[in-house]
C-alpha cells in the first residue's frame, strides 16, 4: 500500500511536474476545441454538399466517409505524420492531429448528419421554400436544427470519443497531457503524473458525458 | 346565409364583368414525371379576389398543377404567369415571386421546433425583411385573425389539427400574397375540425382573396365557390360555376366522378 500511493498518488511529484502537466492539458483543449469546431463544421458542409445530389461529388464524399470511418485514427495519424514528408509537405504533429482528427469527426458528423436530413420531412422542405426563404435559409433555419435534434445523442457520444482521441496525438509528438504525463513519468520513474493526467482527463470529459446523458434522455422522452 | 352567399356571388358577377385583374394564369402546362404525363395542356385564368376549386379524382393532377404554380413542381413546358409576369424564366427570382403566392398544405407542415409566433415570423424576418418588432406585430395580427391568439406561444404538438392548419394559414397570410393555394387543406383534419379551417377560408373569400383551392369538400365547393375546375387524367374536362358543376354536368367523366361521391 505504501508503495502504491508512493508511486501513483505522490504530491510531491506532482508538484514537481505540474507546470508540465497543465501546459499538456492546455493543449489538449485547444487540440480538442480546433478538431471539434473544424470536424463538426466540415461535417455540416459535406452534409450541404450531398445535398445538392452531385453523382461525382456525392461519390467522392462517400468514399472519403467510409475510409475514414474505416481506418483507425491511430493509422490515419502515423501514416500521415510519416507519409506526408516524402509528398513533400513537411507539418508538425498539432496540425497533423488537427486535420487528421477533425476529418474523421467530419466523416462520422456528415454520415449522422445525413440520416438526420433523410428523416426531416419533404413537407417541412416545402413550407420553407413556398414561403420564399433561399435555400441556406431554409437549411439554417427549418432543416437543419430538426436534423441536428434527431442526431444529438449519437453525436454527442461521438464528440467525447472524438475528445478522448485527442491522446493519439502524443504519438506524433504533440505535447498534450499524456504525452506531459508519459515524458514525466519517465524521468521521474513515478506513475503519479499518469494518475495527474487522468484526473486532467476527467476533469475536461466529465462535463461533456453529464450533458450527453441530458441529450439522450431528452431524446427519450420526446 | 343563403341570402349572403346570393350576395357574394353577384359582387363575383361584377368583378367578372369588371374585367378584375387576372392574378394567375396557366397556360398549355404539361408536366411528365419520367414518362408519365401527368399534366397535358392545362389552361387556367383567376382572376382576383375569384376563389376558384380544383375537383377530381385522385391522379388526375390537380395537386400537381398548384405546385407548378410556385415551382414546388418544374412544369415540363407551358407558361405560368402571376399578375402577367412569366415566372418560370431563367431570371427569375424565385424566391421573390414565392412571397406573393402563399401556399396551405394537405400536413400543415409547421416548424414543430418553433412556436406558432416563430412559424409566422421566419419568412417575415428573413424573406420580407421586416424587423422583429413589425415582424411580432403581425404574426399577432394574423393568428388573431384565425383566432388563435391566445395560442400565439404554443408548439405545434400542443395544437389540434385544425389549430395547426389556422396558424399555417396565419403564417402564409402573413406575407400578403396575392393568391393562396390551398392543397387538400382539410383531408388530414378530424371530421369535427374540418369546420374551423373552412370558417377561416370563408372569411379570406369575403375579405377579397384571390385563392386556388384542390379539395374533395364537394359541400363547401358548392356554397363557396366562384368557379369550379374539373379535371381527369392531367385535363380540364368541365368548368363552371357550382350550379353549373353540380347542377348540370355535362361531361361523362365529370357525371362518374360525382355519382361516385354521392353529391348528384
Amino acid at each position: 500500500m505504501q508503495t502504491f500511493s508512493s508511486n501513483f498518488l505522490n504530491w510531491d511529484i506532482v508538484q514537481n511536474y505540474l507546470p508540465d502537466l497543465l501546459a499538456g492539458m492546455w493543449v489538449t483543449i485547444k487540440l480538442s476545441a480546433i478538431i471539434l469546431s473544424c470536424g463538426l463544421i466540415v461535417g455540416t458542409g459535406l452534409a450541404l454538399v450531398r445535398m445538392a445530389r452531385l453523382k461525382l461529388l456525392n461519390a467522392i464524399i462517400i468514399v472519403f466517409v467510409d475510409v475514414f470511418r474505416a481506418l483507425p485514427p491511430l493509422m490515419l495519424l502515423v501514416v500521415a505524420y510519416f507519409g506526408m514528408p516524402y509528398l513533400g509537405l513537411r507539418l508538425t504533429g498539432f496540425p497533423i492531429a488537427c486535420i487528421v482528427l477533425a476529418g474523421v469527426l467530419a466523416a462520422f458528423t456528415e454520415e449522422l448528419l445525413w440520416a438526420g436530413l433523410s428523416t426531416v420531412s419533404v413537407g417541412q422542405y416545402e413550407a420553407a421554400r413556398s414561403t420564399g426563404l433561399t435555400f441556406f435559409q431554409m437549411m439554417g433555419y427549418v432543416v437543419l436544427p430538426q436534423a441536428f435534434r434527431l442526431i444529438q445523442a449519437p453525436l454527442a457520444s461521438r464528440i467525447i470519443a472524438t475528445t478522448k482521441n485527442t491522446a493519439l496525438a502524443s504519438v506524433v509528438a504533440v505535447p498534450e497531457l499524456l504525452s506531459q504525463a508519459n515524458t514525466a513519468q519517465g524521468y521521474s520513474g513515478n506513475a503519479t503524473p499518469l494518475t495527474a493526467a487522468a484526473l486532467g482527463y476527467l476533469i475536461i470529459l466529465l462535463p461533456m458525458v453529464v450533458v450527453a446523458r441530458r441529450l439522450e434522455r431528452a431524446g427519450a422522452t420526446r | 346565409m343563403s341570402a349572403d352567399t346570393a350576395g357574394q356571388k353577384s359582387a363575383f358577377q361584377e368583378r367578372v364583368q369588371h374585367r378584375a385583374p387576372i392574378i394567375l394564369e396557366v397556360r398549355g402546362l404539361h408536366k411528365l414525371f419520367g414518362a408519365l404525363s401527368v399534366l397535358r395542356g392545362v389552361d387556367l385564368v383567376v382572376r382576383e379576389g375569384e376563389m376558384v376549386f380544383l375537383i377530381g379524382p385522385s391522379g388526375s393532377g390537380k395537386s400537381t398543377l398548384l405546385r407548378c404554380c410556385n415551382r414546388l413542381e418544374e412544369p415540363t413546358s407551358g407558361a405560368v404567369l402571376i399578375e402577367g409576369r412569366d415566372i418560370l424564366g431563367p431570371k427569375v427570382d424565385i424566391n421573390q415571386v414565392r412571397q406573393r403566392i402563399g401556399m396551405v398544405f394537405q400536413s400543415f407542415n409547421l416548424y414543430p421546433h418553433m412556436t406558432a409566433r416563430q412559424n409566422v415570423t421566419l419568412a417575415l424576418c428573413k424573406v420580407a425583411r421586416k424587423s422583429k418588432v413589425e415582424a411580432d406585430v403581425i404574426a399577432r395580427r394574423m393568428l388573431d385573425h384565425v383566432g388563435l391568439s391566445e395560442r400565439i406561444d404554443y408548439y405545434p404538438s400542443a395544437l389540434s389539427g385544425g389549430q395547426q392548419q389556422r396558424v399555417a394559414i396565419a403564417r402564409t397570410l402573413a406575407l400578403e400574397p396575392r393568391i393562396v393555394l390551398f392543397d387538400e387543406p382539410t383531408s388530414a383534419l378530424d371530421p369535427e375540425l374540418v369546420n374551423g379551417v373552412l370558417g377561416v377560408m370563408r372569411m379570406l373569400r369575403n375579405e377579397g382573396m384571390t385563392m386556388v383551392v384542390v379539395s374533395h369538400e364537394m359541400r363547401f365547393a358548392r356554397e363557396a365557390a366562384d368557379r369550379i375546375v374539373f379535371m381527369a387524367d392531367g385535363e380540364i374536362l368541365e368548368r363552371g360555376t357550382p350550379s353549373e358543376i353540380f347542377g348540370a354536368p355535362r361531361h361523362p367523366r365529370l357525371c362518374d366522378f360525382l355519382s361516385s361521391l354521392g353529391t348528384v
